[in-house]
């Protein structure tokens, strides 16, 4: 057998492991052919789908591009403090008639004296629609996933139709829920909230009947051991080991979904994401700043907060991962 | 029924022996129906805030059965004129026959009237003077007299006398108004109307087998072309079901999704080693990245599009500006989590020959960190996929703007069914691919 000749430091080598490193150095060869090749291909796809993305786009974006920077810089406020009067509702002194300045008249009046800021109402309605779904998804959910694990019902047609169904819920995009229920009730939250409740019965759904799948079946066979049925087997066996791990995830979704409700919201399910999509969409610049602020500010609040409680309730287990099943 | 009989003494035993068993505080014992009596009222106080039963009674349940019955049948509505004493139906722009078509369930008769027909014992026959009504066989017969049509007495309940016009309903197959000047018919059919090809296509009302036929042995309908490429092209540029530019607002999501989570990999990949306090031991410099993460992250991927949309212009590069800008911070986050719960035994082990610091990384982190790396982007891809139609309607157009557009309209829902299904099948396409990828590059024990 001939072999390659290789560097002056593999010379000395016995046949046998000259035949190794020969194999050795074949492989590493195949290898690095494959992953410039992959690489390459990559590069096509990557290459075509950008030109595809700038082709389809109504802007180009070299040409768009300086714009953008213009765009920057007349999307500035008249002064820092507009935006705080924007927030509060204040009067502006650059008030002149148009919409642009006029804060106050969005204020809405609790009584004759006390006023809530307009953006903080919204942005109450925002996360009341948040919450409100998150409990409703979860309520669903936790009917159904018992119904989904192989431990509790077999690998039988239950289980089958239970996950099919979860898997729709999941994945029926939420606006077109919106957009339907918009349709027959008018634009407003309740359509918002039907649509993100029905999306985290699926999300939701799936990663609860994990957690059930996981448990651990020892207490389950005592209390099947002296009779228990079915319904008490899973109060008493299962629903003990998996509710931290329920309340957790509940949380971490709860997060998510006062992301989707303002997004449904700019779609038209009303609250602070559709008070946004205005002021933007006019160039209204104080009051975009003041809605981002006051949304960054939930967002960090609600993260932050929902941290704190899980790593209360089941300690440092971490449960980034479970994003991906959003 | 408990016949387990336990002494004093024992129980004395048990109690002391199991205190956190007998004696439970408060919040163990009840904790559960506080909570639950806590979501309770506040869900009562969400439902008056929200206004949710007036807003159920005025709801259009009406138009809703309608709009629902859109997404798997259609309808065909002519209007059946009477003009100098002859019936002539009129189409909408929106007419699912080509002109002079045979149309097997409206036929003219020979008296100048037309019969409509929308089942076996369910009919109409139109003239001018008199239009017919049969429901379940029997004749109800409804003189038409000046300005008015007049509802037959002994009527069934399903037809209705409203104002001047007379309206039956046949239940799914449709529904009639008949008028002094006109009949309004509504022929309701099961199926998407014209999908394969609109009325001004040659292969128009042809069946499958024929179509099929026709594009491998037939002669040219189109000298210029041959018939495959001539039944692409009407397919493609249906008028009624725009098939090109749904599946081009398809591809511009998912290129969104793909390039705008591919383009946050990169960046956050290089990025996390900077955030990672093992890796990087500047204490500022972690702080700062991880920061700056933070906010990559906490400004909504709403707020993202929308500014884009307003700098680039509605289209797929704004939608991938958000996914980029949001997941580089979310990635960010998550890779420099798994940086820094790398084994550091490799790292000091690359470091003992006296490897170069990119080495150390490349030789002793990147092969432990690079399967999780992997496994985060594509949940992000799938999750991205889902999320870009969600960042179209705001804007950043793809299908979800295309959705938006045709439920505005509140008669294309057949249009909004078909987006709906393509959605679901590319979500589920993409959730295997990233799943089979996903458990190649972690082996078998998932993620």
């Amino acid at each position: 057998m001939a072999h390659a000749t290789g560097p002056a430091q593999f010379s000395g080598l016995q046949e046998s492991s000259r035949t190794i490193l020969d194999h050795y150095q074949q492989q590493v060869r195949t290898r690095r052919i494959y992953t410039v090749v992959s690489i390459v291909v990559f590069l096509i796809v990557l290459a075509a789908s950008l030109d595809f993305a700038n082709e389809a786009n109504s802007g180009k974006f070299f040409e768009r591009l300086p714009y953008f920077f213009d765009f920057l810089k007349s999307f500035v406020p008249n002064s820092p403090l507009e935006i705080f009067r924007a927030m509060f509702d204040l009067p502006s002194p650059y008030a002149d008639g148009s919409i642009k300045f006029d804060y106050t008249s969005d204020r809405i009046w609790i009584t004759d004296s006390f006023y809530i800021p307009n953006f903080f109402y919204q942005l109450a309605i925002t996360i009341n629609i948040a919450i409100v779904s998150t409990i409703l998804g979860a309520t669903g959910a936790f009917l159904l996933c018992f119904f989904a694990s192989t431990n509790l019902v077999g690998a039988g047609l239950t289980r089958w139709v239970v996950r099919r169904i979860m898997e729709i819920l999941r994945a029926f995009p939420e606006i077109v829920v919106a957009g339907l229920l918009a349709a027959i009730l008018s634009i407003g939250p309740i359509a918002a909230i039907i649509a993100v409740s029905i999306h985290t019965i699926g999300a939701l759904g799936k990663l609860f009947f994990e957690v059930v799948e996981n448990a651990d079946m020892k207490p389950d066979e005592g209390l099947r051991a002296s009779g228990a049925s079915w319904l008490e087997r899973v109060r008493f066996a299962i629903l003990p080991q998996v509710l931290p791990n329920f309340v957790s995830y509940t949380l971490l979704r709860t997060e998510i979904n006062v992301r989707a409700s303002t997004i449904i919201g700019a779609v038209g399910g009303g609250g602070i994401g559709e008070v946004f999509s205005l002021s933007i969409g006019r160039d209204h610049a104080a009051k975009t700043y003041a809605i981002i602020i006051l949304l960054l500010v939930t967002v960090i609040c609600v993260d932050q907060f929902s941290a704190w409680l899980r790593r209360r309730l089941i300690g440092k287990q971490s449960f980034e991962f479970g994003r991906g099943a959003a | 029924m408990s016949n387990l009989a336990v002494n004093a003494a024992d129980r004395e035993r048990l109690l002391a022996a199991y205190p956190e068993v007998f004696h439970r505080s408060f919040m163990q014992r009840w904790g559960l129906a506080v909570a639950a009596v806590a979501v309770l009222v506040y869900l009562a106080f969400c439902f008056s805030f929200f206004n949710v039963i007036p807003t159920f009674v005025n709801g259009n349940w009406d138009r809703a059965a309608i709009y629902l019955q859109d997404w798997y049948s259609w309808r065909a509505q002519p209007r059946l004129r009477f003009q100098n004493g002859q019936v002539v139906p009129q189409w909408t722009s929106r007419g699912q026959y080509p002109d002079g078509a045979a149309i097997d369930w409206l036929k003219p008769t020979s008296n100048g009237g037309y019969t409509v027909i929308f089942g076996s014992d369910d009919r109409l026959d139109v003239t001018p003077s008199q239009v017919d009504v049969y429901i379940d066989g029997k004749l109800y017969p409804v003189a038409i007299r000046g300005d008015r049509a007049i509802l037959p007495a002994g009527a069934p309940a399903r037809m209705v006398q409203d104002d001047n016009k007379v309206s039956v309903r046949f239940g799914f197959a449709g529904q009639a108004e008949i008028r002094n000047n006109q009949v309004y018919v509504q022929r309701r059919f099961l199926g998407w109307a014209n999908f394969f090809f609109d009325t001004q296509s040659p292969f128009w009302g042809r069946s499958l087998t024929s179509v099929a036929g026709l594009t491998l042995f037939g002669e040219r309908l189109d000298p210029s072309q041959s018939n495959a490429s001539l039944a692409l092209d009407n397919f493609l540029n249906n008028s009624s079901w725009q098939h090109g530019d749904i599946l081009s607002k398809l591809m511009q999501t998912l290129v969104m999704a793909f390039v705008g989570t591919l383009f946050a990999t990169l960046i956050a990949f290089p990025l996390a080693f900077v955030a990672a306090r093992n890796i990087t031991t500047n204490r500022p410099m972690n702080w700062g990245m991880k920061r700056f993460f933070d906010f990559l992250r906490s400004i909504d991927m709403l707020i993202w599009a929308l500014f884009f949309t307003r700098a680039f212009g509605p289209g797929p590069l704004p939608g991938i500006a958000a996914i980029f800008f949001t997941d580089t911070g979310a990635l960010g986050k998550v890779y420099s989590e798994a940086l820094e719960n790398v084994d550091d035994k490799q790292r000091e082990g690359v470091k003992s020959v006296g490897a170069a610091p990119v080495i150390v990384q490349r030789y002793g982190v990147v092969p432990q960190v690079l399967p999780i790396f992997i496994s985060q982007s594509l949940y992000f891809w799938e999750s991205n996929t889902r999320s870009a139609t969600a960042i179209g309607a705001v804007g950043a157009g793809g299908i979800g703007l295309k959705l938006l557009e045709s439920m505005k309209t509140n008669a294309d829902w057949d249009k909004v069914a078909y987006m709906v299904l393509l959605i679901l099948l590319v979500v589920f396409v993409f959730d295997n691919l990233s799943n089979a990828l996903r458990s190649r590059v972690m082996g078998k024990k998932g993620h």
